[in-house]
């Protein structure tokens, strides 16, 4: 290679730091620089003023002054509608992971143990949803959950029932909407494990006494129990922080942490409240989120 | 480990009862594939028994079914005069060793070899004590506490096999239990493996498609093509006296002749690669003409510089290449006609030669009308 084209090379980080960089640069600028910018302003005060909190660090007269105000964070954790709001975000997420892992699971099972050539048309049956506007699909359930909706209409229609049943702005309007929008999320990973499961274990277990719900129960089941739990955190974890689904199908009564952080950054205009709400909640999940990360971490070691 | 004299025992045919096992024109079909053929075999008690063939000859399909992993599409299956063919896998008295041991992961040795006596329901006291025992037959009772994934592919074949031995099952079935170990531990295995299964007194079916191994460990083994059974009887059977072109070339190798019966009943058949004819010990009862094959083991023919005094049996050629085996070496021999035909010599043999024949040399190659032996098919 001639000098001239030699030369540039030199000082350019080789070929591996740059493929690394990417997904690192990207994370650091759509993620790092948001939530530090998140956790200073919950650091800070509310004023009247555009941004509608204050600096908390000033540099004047060669003096650097650090303010940092944790009087937010004190009222969200004595606030019983902070507390009131955790609790139920808790509770629901956990209910719709449940719910998703009774349906998720048996449907995984079934999938895996099709053919090849149906397996891969269900699992992409299961994913459709996804080629469509998230708030399309939950502004869809309204159509399907109101009073005057399709659900009602037609068990009207059918004489199931006299009147219609209240399953639109309550709480199982928006369970339904948690669980149909979270599924996939548990199913893809769950399936993903399934299919790895050796049939031949099950079939030596069969083989050595074991009907068939024994060898799901002795076998099976232990064997998936770390595909399971990652993927129960895989919906948890976003679950509950949750904004759309409990605003538009839930009930005025249904405060999940989402809405509370939301009005109180565009009703109260009280950004540094919020602020400390999340940065609450990012301490609440922290848990849950590095039991997630050391389970893959032992999936990776496993291969 | 320490080794005894290897000694696999093989079954006097005085003692071992008749039809232990029945294998009753089972045919298994996927799709247009027949798998397994209308095949019949009949197993002796305490036998242990080979089921040879090459990859996708239907031997696996067939074992399969017996531990009833498949369904046949036909036939029966009789273990100890009862017929299990309609039983899940689940309640047949039989047991497998599956090729890739199929260990539970997730449970220790111990827990492994466990397994099925639990299911059974078995008692804690007695629970124990034939696990320790299954486990210390197979030596590995130190081990009791490891997982699968700690052991080497050795040891994983023992915990499979005293898992498998544990319930005492009617019949034992393994499929190929050699195949995922290295060559060298291969052999030693093999004893032992027989061993074992001599002392605990089971009767076995081993599915294989190494010839010398099932020549090894059976008391008699099946050659299978196609899903079909060609020949049946105790490895020195097969090999001395192969009934098809098949059983010949597979068990050991061989040098094959196309001959024509020279006259009626004759003894004598004439062959194109050959200058003098093959002659056999008995006059054939067929009329001139009658086209058969005719196989010659290597290790048979004599190699010399001289010709040889007979007047049939004999052939001249060049050596066209030579494989030093050690205790024996390999000639192929290029005749006239330009058949290559293969020579095994022992070592004494070669050393007893006034000279080695080297390559290019011309030798003639003799043997005797008792080592031919007439394919049927």
């Amino acid at each position: 290679m001639s000098p001239a084209l030699r030369r540039p090379r030199a000082w350019l980080p080789s070929g591996r730091t740059m493929v690394i960089a990417v997904p690192f640069v990207f994370l650091l600028v759509f993620f790092m620089v948001p939530f530090a910018a998140v956790l200073k302003i919950s650091f800070s005060d509310v004023q009247m003023s555009v941004p509608p909190y204050t600096h908390i660090a000033e540099f004047k007269d060669g003096v650097l002054r650090v303010v940092l105000n944790f009087a937010h964070y004190g009222e969200v954790l004595s606030n019983p509608l902070y507390i009131g709001a955790y609790g139920y975000s808790i509770w629901v997420a956990g209910l719709t992971t449940l719910i998703c892992l009774l349906i998720g699971y048996p449907a995984c099972y079934l999938i895996a143990r099709a053919d090849p050539a149906r397996r891969n048309l269900l699992m992409m049956a299961v994913m459709l949803p996804f080629w469509t506007s998230y708030l399309i699909r939950v502004y869809a359930w309204i159509g399907l959950l109101k009073n005057q909706g399709l659900v009602n209409s037609f068990l009207l229609w059918a004489h199931l029932i006299d009147a219609p049943l209240k399953l639109y702005h309550n709480n199982v309007g928006l369970l339904i909407g948690m669980v149909y929008n979270y599924l996939p999320y548990l199913m893809l990973p769950l399936y993903a494990q399934l299919l790895k499961l050796d049939t031949r274990l099950l079939e030596a277990a069969g083989n050595l006494g074991a009907r068939p719900w024994q060898a799901f129960c002795t076998i099976t089941l232990p064997l998936s129990t770390r595909a399971i739990v990652s993927s129960c955190l895989l919906v948890f974890i976003p679950a509950v922080g949750e904004y759309v689904i409990p605003e538009i199908l839930g009930g005025s009564n249904s405060l999940m942490v989402g809405r509370v952080m939301w009005d109180d950054f565009f009703v109260n205009a009280d950004w540094p409240t919020a602020s400390a709400a999340t940065g609450c909640m990012v301490l609440l999940l922290l848990l849950p989120m590095a039991w997630f990360q050391r389970l893959q971490r032992r999936e990776l070691e496993a291969r | 480990m320490t080794t005894d004299a290897p000694r696999v025992q093989k079954t006097p045919a005085a003692q071992s009862q008749a039809d232990f096992v029945q294998i009753i024109d089972v045919v298994k079909k996927f799709g247009d594939a027949v798998a397994v053929d209308h095949v019949n075999l009949s197993i002796r008690k305490n036998e242990f028994f080979a089921l040879l063939g090459s990859s996708g000859c239907g031997k696996s399909t067939l074992l399969r079914l017996m531990a009833g992993l498949d369904a046949p599409d036909g036939g029966r299956i009789l273990v100890d005069g009862q017929d299990i063919t309609a039983l899940p896998t689940w309640q047949r008295p039989v047991n497998m060793m599956f090729q890739s041991y199929a260990l539970f992961p997730h449970m220790s040795v111990e827990d492994n070899a466990a397994y099925g006596l639990r299911r059974e329901g078995v008692g804690k006291q007695e629970l124990r004590e034939r696990v320790a025992a299954a486990l210390d037959l197979v030596q590995m009772g130190k081990f009791a506490k490891r997982k699968p994934h700690q052991l080497s592919g050795g040891q994983q074949q023992r915990v499979a096999l005293a898992r498998s031995l544990v319930k005492r099952p009617k019949l034992l079935l393994l499929d190929e239990p050699m195949s995922a170990l290295d060559k060298k531990i291969r052999q030693q295995t093999q004893f032992e493996l027989g061993n074992i299964l001599y002392s605990v007194g089971v009767t076995c079916i081993m599915v294989t498609h190494d010839q010398e191994e099932a020549m090894t460990m059976a008391d008699r083994l099946a050659v299978m093509n196609e899903g079909r059974i060609l020949q049946v009887g105790r490895p020195d059977e097969v090999y001395e006296a192969p009934t098809c072109r098949f059983a010949a070339e597979f068990i050991g190798s061989t040098n094959l002749f196309h001959g024509v019966l020279a006259g009626d009943d004759s003894p004598l058949f004439a062959c194109k690669d050959l200058n003098v004819p093959l002659r056999v010990p008995n006059p054939m009862n067929a009329r001139g003409g009658h086209k058969v094959q005719l196989s010659l083991r290597p290790e048979r023919i004599a190699l010399s510089h001289a010709p040889a005094a007979q007047e049939a049996n004999w052939a001249s050629g060049t050596v066209e290449q030579i494989a030093y085996m050690g205790s024996y070496t390999l000639f192929y021999v290029r005749l006239a006609s330009g058949r290559l035909m293969e020579v095994d010599v022992s070592r004494t043999a070669v050393r007893a030669m006034s000279r080695t024949p080297d390559y290019g040399d011309t030798v003639y190659l003799s043997w005797s009308a008792e080592q031919l032996v007439v394919l049927e098919k």
